[in-house]
């Protein structure tokens, strides 16, 4: 097998930085839900949860179409962003990386949202006895001790962005150098006479980075564990 | 010192429970069940009272008819608990200073060197708490409370999880903290021995009532 070419790099390239640009996005997000549905208690508190892992089960096409008439130029959120702030999704990057943040939130939560459950409630109550108010309890305790479980669930959003097709080639399309993905450069490549050799490069590129993924979120879990019982 | 007069349903269980100390060790006495540990919490700001007030040193930290409640962070009291709930993230230096980071007070070495030797716990400082014995954890959790600069300390039955020769090596510790520390506390335990040890006076617990208030005579 020959070397990776410059249209593959472009679209491993591109791959990377949607990924990073989706994950770095959707942390802070799912920080502020994870906590929500494991320390609150709301009305409606099912439904969010549902929604949140709504694009999980739902077919990706849907996601992708969805996304498509709501930050679409002509959508109700995207011609406003693209009027008022000038951000568009549409056919860029960009929208790769909303489609991709999107599709993998479920699994970027989910480990968050674990591992502040499995914190002992009642060190968060030594804490405020100490004279933490509750922002503090929060960034002093509850954050660092799921920290491992933070990074797990950013390692697992990321590896499900990474590899993203249905939503991201619905709604943004597969243009080289754009929104062509890895995912979507294998779709085009097995579709062309010669394109056999290229695609199993960037298939072994992307097995690759999912497999050390989902070792490192393993890893991360590991720590988080150790993390809890202070050693 | 400290004046409470609570109610508080708790599902079957009902608490009601009034007194007043100016004690400097008032030892909450009962049998498991009797209330203790959630007067305890409410006093530490950690349970709200359905009715009822609670002063400590002069400054109402509840009052429902008024509806004034004080939020725990805010109560500058310290607490130590029966399971200590040292962080485990933290070391024990860093435990210690937990309390003085929170409530932003200045540096204060020499304090923190006078308790440090009081619970003899400076050859610890490094460790994290997953690496200490039951006793070595329940001092930790002693000094960190105390280098708060707590009004008032509680103390839930702090030698509860421990076994009989460990509880012989903290007694000696809480003796010494009644005598030189300076803060008033509440000691809660179901063991009258280590009340007459410790306590100045006694409130008894049974059902959710106090049945009776008074000097250590009355655990007789």
């Amino acid at each position: 097998m020959s070397e990776i070419s410059p249209a593959e790099w472009t679209a491993i390239l591109l791959s990377l930085r949607v990924a990073v640009i989706a994950t770095l996005v959707a942390t802070p997000f799912g920080i502020a839900l994870a906590w929500l549905l494991a320390r609150r208690d709301f009305w409606g508190k099912s439904l969010l949860d549902a929604v949140v892992h709504l694009p999980l089960v739902l077919p990706p096409v849907v996601t992708g179409y969805l996304l498509l008439l709501t930050f679409g130029r002509r959508g109700l959120v995207g011609g406003f962003l693209a009027d008022h702030l000038g951000i568009v999704f549409a056919f860029r990057w960009t929208g790769a990386a909303l489609a991709c943040g999107v599709m993998s939130f479920p699994l970027l939560v989910r480990p968050m949202r674990l591992s502040i459950e499995a914190i002992d409630r009642r060190l968060e109550q030594a804490a405020e006895t100490l004279g933490a108010a509750p922002w503090k309890v929060f960034f002093t305790v509850t954050l660092p001790l799921a920290l491992p479980g933070v990074l797990a669930g950013m390692v697992l959003g990321f590896a499900k962005a990474i590899g993203e097709f249905g939503a991201t080639i619905t709604f943004v399309s597969n243009i080289p150098g754009e929104t062509q993905t890895i995912s979507s450069a294998i779709y085009s490549l097995i579709q062309t006479p010669d394109g056999d050799a290229a695609a199993g490069r960037l298939v072994i590129v992307s097995t690759v980075l999912a497999l050390g993924a989902l070792i490192a979120a393993e890893w991360f879990a590991r720590r988080a564990t150790a993390r809890l019982h202070g050693n | 010192m400290l004046r409470v007069d609570i109610e508080k349903q708790l599902g079957e269980f009902s608490l009601h429970a009034a007194f007043s100390s100016e004690g400097r060790a008032i030892g909450l006495f009962g049998a498991s069940g009797a209330g203790k540990t959630s007067l305890v919490n409410m006093i530490a700001g950690l349970l709200r009272p359905d009715r009822g007030t609670i002063v400590i040193d002069g400054e109402t930290v509840d009052d429902t008819a008024a509806g004034i409640h004080v939020p725990a962070w805010r109560r500058r009291i310290g607490y130590v608990f029966q399971d200590a709930r040292l962080f485990p993230h933290l070391n024990v230096a860093q435990n210690l200073d937990y309390g003085r980071r929170m409530n932003r007070l200045p540096s204060d070495p020499v304090q923190q060197k006078r308790i440090i030797d009081l619970l003899d716990i400076g050859a610890l400082l490094d460790r994290r708490p997953g690496k200490l014995s039951g006793g070595e954890r329940q001092r930790v959790a002693l000094g960190r409370a105390l280098l708060s600069k707590p009004r008032l300390l509680l103390l839930d039955e702090p030698l509860g999880a421990l076994d009989e020769g460990r509880k012989l090596e903290i007694l000696p510790y809480l003796v010494r903290l009644r005598d030189e520390a300076n803060v008033p506390m509440v000691y809660v335990s179901h063991d009258a021995a280590e009340l007459r040890q410790l306590a100045t006076q006694i409130v008894m617990l049974k059902q959710g009532r106090v049945t009776s208030f008074g000097g250590v005579k009355v655990l007789t």
